[in-house]
């Protein structure tokens, strides 16, 4: 069988002895593209961080890669939600895309040739290799979403895991974003949160919803149980029908590109 | 001007100046990309807790200030690392007890205590030759830790959570540039004075993250910007008789104005020619 990217085993995990996930179970395969949805405090952040090793769990078992986050994390190429950053700070497209390399070099190592091939690479795959000498206190919303994708890259991850891709940027450029990933998707798994139910749906493979519980079936489609347990009342998108017409399309992958 | 070098006061007035300045520059780089200038200003101010033990007990000022400076910059390190909401007012309680104590200490030490002005306002004019070679002893030991740890310190400045998930120890690193912040300030407190350490610290470094998009240049920049402030400064105090400290803060202080302007000027250039050639996403 082959290995899991991330396996989660009865998570319960929150702040100050208060949980905010309650026996959270998901196995995700290599080569998925998964979203996880839900309202706004309903633990999607709270999971992200126990999955990254920032949070110890209350209870419960995570592991990634076959191994303990410590050592699994390694593998994961973490892109933040905070596009918002000191427009002051002193640095280069080039450098933040560097900073993928720290968990490869150790302390007082210097990076490499090797790391800068893999910088490179990571520059070219999100289209910010013109771009890699602009300080990034003046690139846009959406390119400093792609500079931080690169930056995930440059780890060479097997998985990537991104908070809110999109939270911050226009819905042309958020398009552009979703088509990087399923790009990126050929080679690495990707877990990403969001709450734009609608526009995710077109693209990844399986979707889980989170509130407080996660409800999940392994399947691509948002059910109307998932969303009335997630949201506890029925959405609209739901009432008009839109997630399923997005996944008929989903099926037929010429379709698809020609979108 | 040239003739106030004969004398050998002002030789070590210049070297103290130039020694302080390479520190600031490096240092005071990272306290502004960090915004811990506040904190900075605690672990100056506790410093002086320090001074007063150091006075009480007979030993060396100096070695008072670097202690308690070091227990300082853990402390308030810690506190702005582990607690999420009063960080700030933890912070100034200790900047408030440090300075207390410092005062209490000195009251009840008999005797003259001719040095205690010249923590709190700087004397770059009477600096000893056996602190000049502290400060460039304590220059050596800051320039080898970034050397070594550029893009450790780069990562937990820019972003620590996502240094944490490389697995860089963000804890550890934070609290070594902690003390190295405690370690400068009072190098800097011989030569502008305790209450003006901030200015010294943060003006070349807020000047010069406005103009270069690196921070190694950024550095280097803000270490030459604080020698020609000192420089400049000791040259007024020199030529006007006025207080050399708050002289080398005046000139900091009005280049960093003028640096503001600078800005808004190149901002308006770049506005103007945004608006003829719109840029592509």
């Amino acid at each position: 069988m082959a290995e899991h990217a991330i396996e989660i085993e009865h998570l319960w995990a929150g702040y100050d002895h208060e949980a905010v996930l309650e026996d959270v179970n998901l196995t995700v395969e290599e080569g998925d593209f998964l979203a996880l949805i839900g309202p706004n405090g309903g633990g999607k952040t709270t999971l992200l961080k126990v999955i990254l090793g920032l949070l110890e769990p209350m209870r419960g078992r995570v592991r990634l890669f076959g191994h303990d986050v410590r050592r699994g994390r390694r593998w994961v190429g973490y892109v933040p939600q905070r596009v918002e950053m000191d427009h002051e700070f002193p640095i280069r497209v080039w450098d933040v895309a560097m900073m993928g390399r720290l968990g490869q070099r150790g302390l007082f190592r210097r990076y490499g040739a090797q790391d800068e091939r893999a910088v490179e690479r990571a520059l070219r795959d999100v289209e910010m290799w013109d771009l890699r000498n602009r300080p990034m206190g003046e690139l846009s919303g959406g390119q400093k979403q792609r500079v931080y994708i690169a930056r995930a890259l440059a780890a060479e991850p097997r998985l990537l895991l991104l908070d809110e891709p999109t939270a911050s940027v226009d819905p042309q450029v958020r398009t552009h974003i979703y088509e990087l990933l399923r790009a990126l998707n050929e080679r690495v798994t990707i877990v990403l949160i969001s709450h734009d139910v609608g526009v995710i749906s077109a693209y990844v493979k399986t979707v889980g919803c989170l509130n407080r519980r996660l409800f999940y079936h392994g399947g691509g489609e948002i059910t109307e149980e998932m969303m009335e347990h997630a949201y506890q009342c029925p959405i609209d998108l739901i009432a008009h029908g839109l997630p399923h017409r997005v996944f008929a399309e989903h099926e037929d992958p010429t379709e698809r590109r020609a979108l | 001007m040239i003739e106030a070098l004969q004398y050998a006061f002002m030789r070590n007035a210049l070297l103290a100046g130039i020694l302080v300045s390479i520190a600031c520059g490096i240092i005071g780089t990272y306290v502004v990309v960090n915004r811990i200038v506040f904190l900075s200003g605690g672990i100056a101010h506790a410093a002086y807790g320090g001074i007063g033990l150091a006075y009480f007990l007979g030993l060396p000022p100096v070695w008072g200030a670097i202690g308690f400076s070091l227990l300082a910059s853990l402390g308030m390190g810690w506190a702005q690392r582990k607690t999420r909401q009063r960080a700030d007012t933890l912070i100034g309680v200790m900047w408030a007890i440090g300075m207390a104590f410092g005062i209490i200490l000195l009251d009840l030490t008999p005797g003259y205590k001719a040095d205690l002005m010249s923590y709190l306002f700087g004397s770059i004019l009477a600096v000893p030759t056996g602190d000049l070679i502290l400060m460039a002893v304590l220059d050596g030991l800051i320039l080898l830790v970034v050397l070594l740890l550029y893009k450790e310190l780069l990562a937990i400045s820019f972003d620590e959570t996502f240094a944490a998930v490389q697995n860089v120890p963000v804890d550890a690193l934070y609290l070594l540039l902690v003390c190295l912040i405690g370690l400068t300030v009072v190098m800097m407190m011989r030569v502008v004075g305790l209450i003006m350490v901030i200015a010294l610290l943060t003006i070349p470094a807020a000047i010069s993250v406005q103009w270069v998009p690196s921070l190694r240049r950024a550095m280097v920049l803000a270490a030459g910007l604080a020698i020609l402030f000192s420089v400049v400064g000791l040259g007024i105090s020199y030529a006007l008789n006025l207080t050399s400290g708050a002289s080398i803060i005046m000139v900091a202080g009005l280049a960093y104005l003028a640096s503001l302007v600078g800005v808004r000027w190149r901002a308006r250039k770049a506005a103007s020619r945004f608006a003829l050639t719109p840029l592509q996403e």
